[in-house]
């Protein structure tokens, strides 16, 4: 096993197991939102808007109200709150209340006795638009601030803008050997989970007034307070509930008009309601991969130490607010825990567009600032003729250090994943020595095991647990997280069965469910083995040390001796003397009442105390490392990727086979967003999308999908539950780079753009054959105004963490420092 | 909609079953919402995901694009059909026991798919099941798992005492 170099006393934790929910996953019994079928039940569906900016003069839904079978229309002032993920950002409604922003935008709701009836009713539905002029791209935003997107932004059609400098950046700069400058350009692609989005909602009428939504969620938390707020109702009267999701990838974790539609339209007739998007639907919901346009200059010594790096993100971030405000920190935060930067500058921007909003995807706005800075230097590397392994290996961020921007770094595992890669691909014997047409390529990644502060400012713990003992000797856990195929559950009760010597078969697991478990923020920002693992350690040892109490009694032994194992509970030291772990538990029962505890997790406070240092901090921070081999046709450009090697240091391994499968699944979204997934939309100013289809957006299939080679490396964090840290976001991280590096090795032209499809191929090696630049990327980072910096001593420059006198933000950042 | 129903005869999961339905009904909503077997999915419903395969008369076919009435008197199985007398099949159990199903949605259709594949060849090699299986997407696994189970599933059936490599559960070492 993955451990095995060093034994340890797990029984359960670090051997691969087969998941709670696999029985009911491989027999077709788990029950996603849309296999609910609820008597009465109404079918629900929206009117999109077919303009991509426009201002709603009139609409008219007599006609559909009149059509048979039709029970209630709804439209934006039915519903007039607005909401959405961030505090920072409500700017979105269930149905649009004067304006649309993107082609998709809902407009109008109608529920019918069937589909076919609400399709009906759709088209009897009059909208008058006056058609306002539209922005197709970040570009074009930032450069036409009238007319507003919005009527809230930093400037303009700029919603964010964002300076950040860690130390004098000039200074760093002019001390180096080397300077080198990129651009480089990340395209827009989509989460497409294979089960497309759904929700239920179902309304007990006064005295009860009671509300239950099921829903294809990843935050049942954030979907309750939307629902609260957009329909004023008291959250103690509505009951979300997190069906198992088909795959969401961060497509499912803002609360979402459907979800209130049909909430509200349930209110109004008194019976269920369903909706499930069509995939076209799905397109429009959006929130994924922001196409950032990056630039980065950094200086290094003739050794490749950085002296200073100074980075800037453009994000184009569709119509709405979404997650952008954190995914536009995010292009900026974690450029320092890999390699030491001694001096570092950020500056980013998100534009309004008006294109369906984008969010957070997997890797959450760190694999776009991740592909530029691991080209880059791949880049500085053949500059200084330096082997790129080797230049990184040389500057690795110590394990348990402080970075400029003041994020706390604990163990650190890139070091044994570089070895361990570059062992395995031969990369020493390949690597400029393949022949022309093939290539390899390296990169390394990092990646946050969930975000160090919560998304509304509160000082409750992230992450609860309750667990009850049964006289039967069976447990159940109750935690608000939710099982998007991620293997939370799984997690849950490997965790409780390895504190209270079970089989994690003995181990109920309820979750998701707003009435039945606490609170869990959610499963994003890969957060939720570590917070929902640590919240469960506590809760387990919690019913442990009850149990342990009357154990000892009963078998006359000091309590320090009583073990549990193997579902019994015994001196460890004479394990023959002992009881079976109901026997136990009913001891406890007799003597204290109903066995129940609960556990919570609150990441310990963050060093970085300036505005902005809310998106970086992390308990823990995973490490990964990448060699992809590629062939490229010269011909044609096309690029295939046979093979990738991943290691990916990951704490401790609770489930190995999870783990793995964790690790794969990245290694294959990373290839088709570095190969060939983008959200394009047509260039004209209507901005419709091109290609809202699972046949038409290319994702790989396995005639697509290249071997992987593995290697978990296993570094246990002191915050890590049992020392595990995530593993289901950073191994995609380093891919996308990693095969452009290849790319680059094979036939000497470098694609500075995702995804680099064999026409970007092709353009860059005519350009090389005509003399010109061998590269095909972006042109220039355009003239923003950007504010006065926000300045931080970096702590080798006797910072504490906060911003300078004068600096924006500093008290409220204080404010956030004391929560 | 408010088509008279049609009603079919057909053998579902080895059962001779008669259903009534609105006759434009595609096999995908016949099953799930006439006969309530909600285990066969969907990703489009436009015949370009293979996430609502089921076989018929033992091929695979995508239920979105097949008419319910086009079934009258044929064999269908769906993922509710594969395990028998509470004992899962063996390819159910590798999946399981790979973690091949991650999210779980793409996995009856993988399932049925790779049946098929198997009663046609029992040996197949990693290019053979590649492209049996390359008409169905899964955002989740990169498909490593899956191949691996339908191996470890085909040894099996072969009547080989087969167990998963230790590099498929832990990483090379
Ligand atoms: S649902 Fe996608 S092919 Fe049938
Ligand atoms: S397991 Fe989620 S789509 Fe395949």
């Amino acid at each position: 096993m993955a451990s095995s170099k060093k034994p340890t006393r797990f029984r359960v934790v670090g051997k691969a197991h087969r998941k709670v929910d696999a029985t009911a996953k491989v027999t077709g019994v788990t029950r996603f939102a849309d296999d609910l079928f609820l008597p009465r039940m109404l079918f629900a569906k929206l009117l999109r808007s077919p303009h991509p900016h426009a201002r709603i003069i009139s609409i008219d839904t007599s006609k559909a109200a009149a059509l048979p079978g039709v029970k209630a229309v709804l439209v934006g002032k039915d519903l007039p709150i607005p909401f959405g993920i961030l505090p920072v950002s409500q700017d979105e409604h269930a149905l649009a209340l004067d304006k649309v922003r993107f082609v998709g935008d809902p407009v109008a709701a109608v529920a019918a006795t069937s589909e076919e009836a609400a399709t009906e009713a759709l088209d009897l539905i009059a909208v008058e638009y006056e058609v306002l002029r539209a922005f197709p791209d970040a570009l074009d935003a930032v450069e036409h601030p009238e007319p507003a997107i919005h009527d809230y932004a930093d400037a303009g059609n700029i919603h964010k803008l964002i300076h950040l400098e860690f130390g004098d950046v000039d200074r760093g700069l002019a001390e180096a050997d080397l300077v080198r400058e990129d651009l480089f350009f990340f395209e827009g692609n989509t989460h497409l989970p294979m089960e497309q989005h759904a929700a239920v909602a179902d309304w007990s009428p006064p005295p009860d007034g009671k509300l239950t939504l099921w829903s294809a969620t990843q935050t049942p938390h954030y979907v309750h307070r939307a629902l609260a707020k957009v329909l004023e109702l008291p959250a103690a009267r509505i009951r979300v509930i997190a069906c198992p999701n088909g795959g969401a990838f961060g497509g499912k974790s803002d609360p979402f008009s459907h979800e209130i539609v049909v909430a509200k339209l349930a209110m109004i007739t008194g019976r269920p309601v369903k909706i499930t998007l069509t995939r076209e639907e799905v397109f429009y919901c959006h929130r994924g991969r922001h196409p950032t346009l990056m630039w980065v200059k950094t200086g290094v010594k003739k050794d490749g130490a950085i002296t200073g790096m100074h980075f800037k993100s453009l994000l184009d971030g569709g119509g709405y607010g979404s997650y952008g405000v954190a995914s536009t920190y995010y292009t900026g935060a974690l450029q320092t825990v890999t390699y030491h930067v001694p001096r570092y500058k950020f500056q980013g921007a998100r534009a309004f567009t008006n294109k369906p909003p984008c969010g957070p995807k997997r890797g959450h706005g760190t694999p776009q600032p991740r592909f530029a800075l691991e080209v880059h230097l791949d880049k500085i590397a053949e500059q200084l003729g330096m082997d790129p392994a080797e230049l990184r290996l040389k500057h690795l961020v110590p394990p348990n250090s402080l970075t400029a921007n003041w994020l706390r770094i604990g163990t650190m595992g890139l070091g044994p994943c570089i070895e361990k890669v570059v062992r395995g691909s031969g990369w020493k014997q390949k690597f400029k020595q393949l022949p022309y047409g093939k290539g390899i390529g390296l990169a390394c990644s990092s990646y946050i095991t969930g975000a160090g502060l919560p998304i509304y400012w509160n000082a409750m713990p992230h992450s609860g647990v309750q667990l009850k003992c049964d006289r039967g000797g069976g447990v159940t856990v109750f935690c608000g997280s939710t099982e998007i195929g991620q293997g939370s559950d799984s997690i849950l009760a490997t965790i409780v069965a390895e504190v209270l010597g079970l089989h994690p078969f003995d181990v109920a697991v309820v979750t998701g469910d707003t009435d039945l478990t606490p609170v869990d923020l959610g499963s994003y920002s890969s957060r939720v083995t570590l917070m929902t693992g640590n919240a469960a350690i506590q809760a387990a040892e919690r019913a442990r040390d009850v149990i342990a109490r009357h154990a000892a009694k009963k078998l006359e032994t000091p309590i320090e001796r009583i073990t549990f194992a193997e579902g019994r509970v015994f001196d460890v030291q004479e394990p023959e003397r002992g009881l079976t772990f109901a026997e136990a538990v009913q001891l406890a029962e007799a003597a204290e009442g109903t066995v129940g505890t609960v556990g919570s997790y609150t990441p310990a406070p963050s060093a970085a105390k300036y505005r902005g240092a809310g998106v970086g901090p992390s308990p823990a921070y995973s490490y990964s490392a990448c060699v992809a081999e590629v062939d490229v046709d010269p011909a044609t450009g096309i690029v295939r990727v046979p093979k990738i090697w991943i290691a990916h240091d990951v704490g401790r391994a609770i489930n190995a086979a999870t783990v793995m499968g964790q690790i794969e699944g990245s290694v294959y979204m990373g290839l088709g967003e570095a190969l060939m997934e983008e959200m394009a939309y047509r260039g004209n100013r209507n901005v419709v999308h091109k290609i809202p289809s699972l046949l038409e957006y290319k994702s790989p299939t396995t005639l697509e999908m290249c071997d992987v080679v593995t290697y978990v490396v296993e570094d246990p964090d002191p915050n890590g539950p049992f020392g595990a840290k995530e593993c289901g976001q950073g191994p995609l991280l380093p891919v996308p780079p990693a095969v452009a590096n290849a790319v680059y090795d094979a036939v000497g032209v470098r694609i500075d753009e995702v995804p680099i499809t064999p026409e970007k191929v092709f353009k860059a090696l005519r350009r090389k054959e005509k003399g010109e630049a061998a590269r095909f990327g972006p042109a220039r980072f355009p003239d923003i105004a950007w504010p006065e910096p926000t300045r931080v001593a970096p702590p080798w420059d006797g910072g504490d963490g906060r911003a300078a006198e004068g600096g924006r933000g500093r008290k409220k950042a204080a404010e956030g420092a004391r929560r | 909609m408010a088509d008279a129903k049609a009603k079919i005869a057909l053998e579902l999961n080895g059962e001779p079953v008669e259903v009534a339905f609105a006759p434009h009904k595609t096999l995908l909503e016949v099953l799930r919402e006439d006969l309530g077997l909600t285990g066969t999915k969907h990703g489009c419903e436009l015949g370009e995901c293979g996430t609502c395969t089921v076989l018929v008369d033992g091929t695979p076919v995508l239920s979105c694009l097949v008419l319910g009435l086009a079934c009258a008197g044929h064999r269908v199985k769906t993922v509710e059909g594969m395990a028998e007398r509470g004992t899962l099949h063996p390819l159910q159990e590798a999946f399981a026991e790979l973690g091949a199903a991650q999210c779980g949605y793409c996995t009856p259709a993988f399932l049925l798919a790779a049946e098929a594949l198997l009663a046609t060849d029992p040996s197949p090699t990693r290019d053979d099941i590649k492209l049996a299986l390359s008409g169905n997407l899964c955002r989740c696994t990169g498909y490593i798992k899956i191949y691996e189970a339908v191996e470890l599933a085909a040894a099996r059936m072969r009547g080989e005492d087969a167990k998963p490599a230790p590099e498929t559960l832990y990483g090379v070492q």
